[in-house]
Order: C-alpha cells, then sequence, then structure tokens
C-alpha cells in the first residue's frame, strides 16, 4: 500500500545538548498518506525528535532523508520550504489576529486599490474559512474572528487546514490533544484522519494511547530516547502498548490508572468533586 | 445594536469613550464653554506635536518593542536645524537634511542594536536617551558655545513647517493628519501592517513564516526616531530658536496616549486611529483643563484616572472581541 521511498525517513539520529544524550540511534520512516505515532512518556525525548524535524535543534550525528535523498535544515524556514509543517500544542499562534490575517501572515493576499497595493482581507477570509470548513469546521463563518476566540480544537484545525492549505507534505502534531476534553480531541483525531485521506504523512506525538490507535497505522515506542519498538497496527494491543510506554510498570496499576483517567475526562474535571 | 457591539470589538472603542466622557465632565464640572474649547488652538497644536510621535511609538508597541529615546530625539532635530542652518548659515533645506539624518542614524542604532541583542529595547533606547541628551549639550556648547540656538527660516520653510494658520494654528497639525492617514493605511490595509501585528503576536513564529522581523523592527526604530527628529525641527522653523532641553514629557505623554489608544502594551493589538484618539484626549485633558474652573495641577490626576479607566476598558473590550461568536442564526 505504502510507496516504498518514504517521504522522511531518519537514519541513525542522535542528539546531546553537551554531555547530555537525549536520543540515541533514531531510525524511523514514514510515508505519505500515513499516520505515524510518536509514543513516550513526559522526557522520553519526543519534542527535541520533532524539533531537529523542524529544523529547531541540528542533529548531533545521522542523517535526515526526504524521498530518500539526505537534507539538512539549518532552520525552521528550511524545514518548511521543503513541507515540513510543525504545530505546537496551542495551535494558532496569533491569539490577537484575525482567522483571515493570520492564517495569511507572510503571504499575504493582495489586491490593487487605486495606485496601491493592499493587503485583500476578504479573499484572505473566504480563503481560510473554506478550507477550514473543508475540514468540517462548520462552525466557523466569520473569517474577522480572533484566533484567540476559538476553542483549541478549532485552534488545532484552522492550523491544520493553513498547512495542508499551503501544500505541506509533512504534517508533525506534537500532543495536539493533550489539552482538549473528549469531544474536541475526537475532532482533532478526525481532522488528522482527514489529512491523511488527502496523501499527507503525519507524525503525530502524543502519550495517550487511545488517541494514537484512534488514527495511527505506525507506531514508534521512545524511551529514554530510543527507539524501544516500531511496529504496525494491528500487531499489539493495546495493553501490550501501555505497557511497553511504561517501561515495565505493572500492566494492572496501569490499568487502574488508565481507568481512573479515562473516567476523569469523561465525566467531569477532577476538581469538581462532590462534597 | 450590534453596530454599537461591533463597534466595542474595535481597539480605538475605550478611548473614543473616553474623550467623550473627559468633554462631558469638563462641561458638567469645569463649566467649559464648549464652542470656545473646540475653537482654541492650543489643545489641537499640542495634540498634533503629540501625535506625530506617538503613532510610530504605536506601531513599535504593536510590533512588541518599545522607543523612550525619542525623548532626546525631539531637541536633538530642532539643534541640528539650528546649528546647521542658523549658526553654520547653511540653507535651511540642510539643517532639515541633518535633523532627518540624526534621526534615521539613531533610530537605526536603536534598531540594530535591538535585533542584534537580547537586551529589551527600553534598555537600548534609555541608553540612547541618556547618551543622545548628553551629546547635543557637549555638541551645542562646543560648536556654538551656547545651549540656545537662534534660527531664522526663509519664507517656503516658515510656510511648509513653522507657519501659523489663521494666526494660531500650527502647520504642523496638517502634517499629523497627513501622517496618521498614511499610518493608518499602511497598518491595517497592507501586508507590511499584517506583518506587524504577527511580530508583535509571536516574534519566532513570524520569523519562521517567512518575515523579515529583523528588517521591519529597524525601519520602525527608524521611523519613531526621526518622527521626533521632524517634531523637534518643526518646533526650531516655528519659534525661530532651539534648546538643548525639552522633550522629555514626550516620552510619557506619547506612552499614555498610546496605551489609552487600545494599543496593548506587550504588543500584537491596536489601531492607529486609537492612537489618535488617544492622543486627543491626551491634550483635551492636558490643555482643555485651562479652559475650565477646575485648578491645572490636578489635570495629572485625570489624567491617571484616564489612563486607568481606558486600560480597564481595553481589557474588557478584547476579552469581549475575543469571545465574540457571530449569531447569524438569529432573528
Ligand atoms: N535544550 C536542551 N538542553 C538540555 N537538555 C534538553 C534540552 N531540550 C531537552 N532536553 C532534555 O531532553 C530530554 C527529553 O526532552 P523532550 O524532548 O522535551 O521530551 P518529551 O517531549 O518526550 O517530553 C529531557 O530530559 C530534557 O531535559
Ligand atoms: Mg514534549
Amino acid at each position: 500500500m505504502a510507496p516504498i521511498i518514504p517521504v522522511l525517513e531518519l537514519r541513525d539520529v542522535e542528539k546531546s545538548f553537551g554531555p547530555i544524550d537525549v536520543l540515541h540511534e533514531i531510525s524511523l520512516k514514514v510515508h505519505e498518506g500515513e499516520v505515524l505515532c510518536l509514543l513516550g512518556d513526559n522526557g522520553a525525548g519526543k519534542s527535541t525528535l520533532i524539533k531537529i524535524l523542524a529544523g529547531v535543534h541540528k542533529p548531533t550525528s545521522g542523517t535526515i532523508l526526504m524521498d530518500g535523498k539526505p537534507v539538512e535544515f539549518d532552520r525552521p524556514r528550511d524545514a518548511a520550504d521543503r513541507g515540513i509543517a510543525t504545530l505546537h500544542q496551542f495551535g494558532g499562534t496569533f491569539p490577537l489576529m484575525s482567522i483571515g490575517r493570520s492564517f495569511f501572515v507572510g503571504v499575504e493576499p493582495q489586491k490593487k486599490w487605486g495606485p496601491f497595493t493592499v493587503f485583500d482581507r476578504k479573499k484572505a477570509n473566504e480563503i481560510a474559512v473554506k478550507a477550514v470548513r473543508d475540514f468540517g469546521i462548520t462552525r466557523i463563518d466569520d473569517g474577522d474572528r480572533l484566533v484567540g476566540g476559538l476553542s483549541g480544537g478549532e485552534r488545532q484545525s484552522i492550523a491544520i487546514a493553513r498547512a495542508v492549505y499551503f501544500g505541506a507534505r509533512v504534517l508533525i502534531l506534537d500532543e495536539p490533544t493533550a489539552a482538549l476534553g473528549v469531544k474536541q480531541a475526537a475532532h482533532v483525531l478526525r481532522i488528522v484522519n482527514e489529512t491523511k485521506q488527502r496523501g499527507l504523512a503525519v507524525i503525530f506525538i502524543t502519550h495517550q494511547v487511545m488517541h494514537a490507535l484512534a488514527v495511527g497505522d505506525h507506531f514508534a515506542v521512545l524511551i529514554r530516547g530510543a527507539v524501544a519498538a516500531d511496529f504496525r497496527k494491528g500487531d499489539k494491543t493495546r495493553e501490550e502498548i501501555t505497557d511497553l510506554m511504561a517501561g515495565g510498570e505493572s500492566m494492572a496499576d496501569l490499568e487502574a490508572e488508565l481507568e481512573g483517567y479515562a473516567q476523569n475526562q469523561e465525566e467531569r474535571p477532577p476538581s469538581l468533586g462532590h462534597t | 445594536m450590534n453596530e454599537f457591539s461591533h463597534f466595542l470589538r474595535r481597539p480605538e472603542a475605550a478611548t473614543i469613550i473616553s474623550l467623550a466622557a473627559v468633554i462631558v465632565f469638563y462641561v458638567i464640572f469645569g463649566g467649559v464653554d464648549l464652542g470656545k474649547l473646540f475653537g482654541a488652538a492650543s489643545w489641537v497644536n499640542f495634540a498634533a506635536n503629540l501625535g506625530i510621535v506617538a503613532i510610530p511609538v504605536g506601531l513599535l508597541m504593536i510590533s512588541g518593542e518599545l522607543d523612550i529615546s525619542i525623548g532626546a530625539m525631539i531637541p536633538a532635530g530642532s539643534m541640528t536645524t539650528a546649528i546647521l542652518s542658523g549658526y553654520y548659515g547653511y540653507p535651511i533645506a540642510i539643517g532639515m537634511l541633518g535633523a532627518l539624518s540624526v534621526g534615521i542614524l539613531v533610530g537605526f542604532v536603536n534598531g540594530i542594536l535591538t535585533v542584534r541583542t537580547t537586551v529589551p529595547s527600553l534598555i537600548i533606547t534609555l541608553g540612547s536617551l541618556v547618551a543622545m541628551q548628553g551629546i547635543i549639550l557637549s555638541a551645542s556648547v562646543l560648536l556654538t558655545g551656547n545651549a540656545s540656538v537662534p534660527l531664522t527660516a526663509p519664507d517656503w520653510a516658515k510656510f511648509a513647517f513653522g507657519q501659523l494658520i489663521g494666526g494660531s494654528h500650527q502647520v504642523i497639525i496638517i502634517w499629523w493628519l497627513i501622517l496618521t492617514a498614511i499610518f493608518a493605511f499602511v497598518l491595517h490595509r497592507t501586508s507590511y501592517g499584517n506583518w506587524i501585528f504577527a511580530m508583535g503576536g509571536d516574534r519566532d513564529s513570524a520569523r519562521n513564516l517567512g518575515i523579515p522581523t529583523s528588517k521591519v523592527t529597524i525601519i520602525l526604530f527608524i521611523l519613531s526616531a526621526s518622527a521626533a527628529s521632524f517634531v523637534g525641527m518643526c518646533q526650531a522653523i516655528l519659534f525661530n530658536s532651539a534648546q538643548v532641553s525639552g522633550g522629555m514629557n514626550f516620552i510619557f505623554n506619547a506612552i499614555v496616549s498610546v496605551v489609552v489608544g487600545g494599543v496593548l502594551l506587550t504588543g500584537g493589538f491596536g489601531s492607529v486611529i486609537g492612537i489618535f484618539f488617544g492622543t486627543l484626549t491626551f491634550a483635551i485633558v492636558n490643555q482643555g483643563i485651562y479652559f475650565t474652573q477646575i485648578d491645572r495641577n490636578w489635570s495629572n490626576l485625570i489624567i491617571g484616572a484616564v489612563l486607568l479607566i481606558a486600560v480597564g476598558m481595553n481589557e474588557t473590550f478584547r476579552e469581549k472581541a475575543l469571545s465574540y461568536v457571530p449569531k447569524k442564526m438569529k432573528a
């Protein structure tokens, strides 16, 4: 099903900050139309890994390949120019700008106004709203609304729609569902799925196994900076994955923890308990 | 009603309401004759001189930076004009060019230091403020032996920069209106304006999206420093002399005008129209007090109150703008 040459590949990538080794011999592949879930506990090195892909950090050693050819990113712009779009946890970074304006920062559509070239606000709003609605977010219909007034899920959705609109080939999402409630998270997961169907490669970072299983085709578990497991959908059960992520913690403890967590998520925030 | 709630979501809403409130306050408690107040030149002249500096200072603030060196750039502009064209007798065009060049140079240095170091621009421009004060004083005393230099400008320069229209209104008012229109156009209608907002929202993201943040920052610093030296130049031509002192009030006055005008101190939000009305509000409070029976010493208290009330309203309206959901479905 997947093409033979991965759109993005890491070969033996290592990263250390001075004396601290953060990543060891990371080798991963991600193909077009496929979601790679990067799982791992806090501090495992997930963010460091995606910062390398986003051009924020340079690997200490190892190679990054795109379409089978080695590439080097000196700065985030280089990665972006090659079609790698990285979204951080809170989506839109310009909360006080309108949807239309923030969508087009740096690539503003323009029109003639007498002798002047001006920002085409109407067109920007129309395109931005359409791009988001194409992902099924019909609640957004006014491009003049401020990004900061949208829900976390809507912001993530706009950011994803933006990346797709501008031709991203690889979409990297760093814990996009971590701060979201169940409904909002489901919303974002649906959009991740839609993005994959449009032929993009998605790298989805999470430590919520349920979310990973909902969209992932391919999974990699990172423990203390090394790939502890690399497997495809259906190869492992949820229990096995959680066990792996915990790196040896007993299954029973985990189950109990997970149950409690899921309940909190579905019913109410823990702080609102009865008295 | 719908129109009104739309108005409240705009950055300039609070300052327009404050301006109206101040006028009403002066009429009720100060017995101001509105005809006299609106016919008077003093507050309009005051607003124009302040407004030309406040707008670029406001743009810098929207982009996330601060420039307080303007306090020294006003005497720098007037002294440069007076020394070159008054003391040395060069043509006035040379003096004017000199004044603007000093503005461009200091703005450039402020900008370069801001983008090349991690020192906050408040500290950098505090440094250039103090340094420029020293330079102006030393240069003036060294070159002319005096701290005050006379200047006689030719008619054309008087007409364009130092005229009193109708014997009372400074011609700089027209410059203020023109510059307000130009800056409003650039900030709200062009891509450059979008870049400025994006930079104030998140500089790193803006840079990663391909915006030349360093270049824009340097240009904005050049604009604020040269706007201040332009005002100084106009004052020298109007008053036929220049002094090394003065201008320090502009720092405080411009920042208050900008903040009352709805610009977010931390950047990313604001409007030129808001800064325009913020300046008018400040000028009416500061100069309008002379038309009241209120002791003028109270004017600072009123400015303080207006500042707090306007900032409070700005916060509220910004919340409103953020939580705004269009209700098209409702009848
Ligand atoms: N710039 C840095 N300098 C030194 N250590 C770092 C730096 N960035 C991350 N680390 C370390 O690398 C490890 C992995 O961090 P991170 O990639 O953020 O993990 P994750 O995203 O999986 O929670 C942590 O121990 C962290 O302290
Ligand atoms: Mg992380």
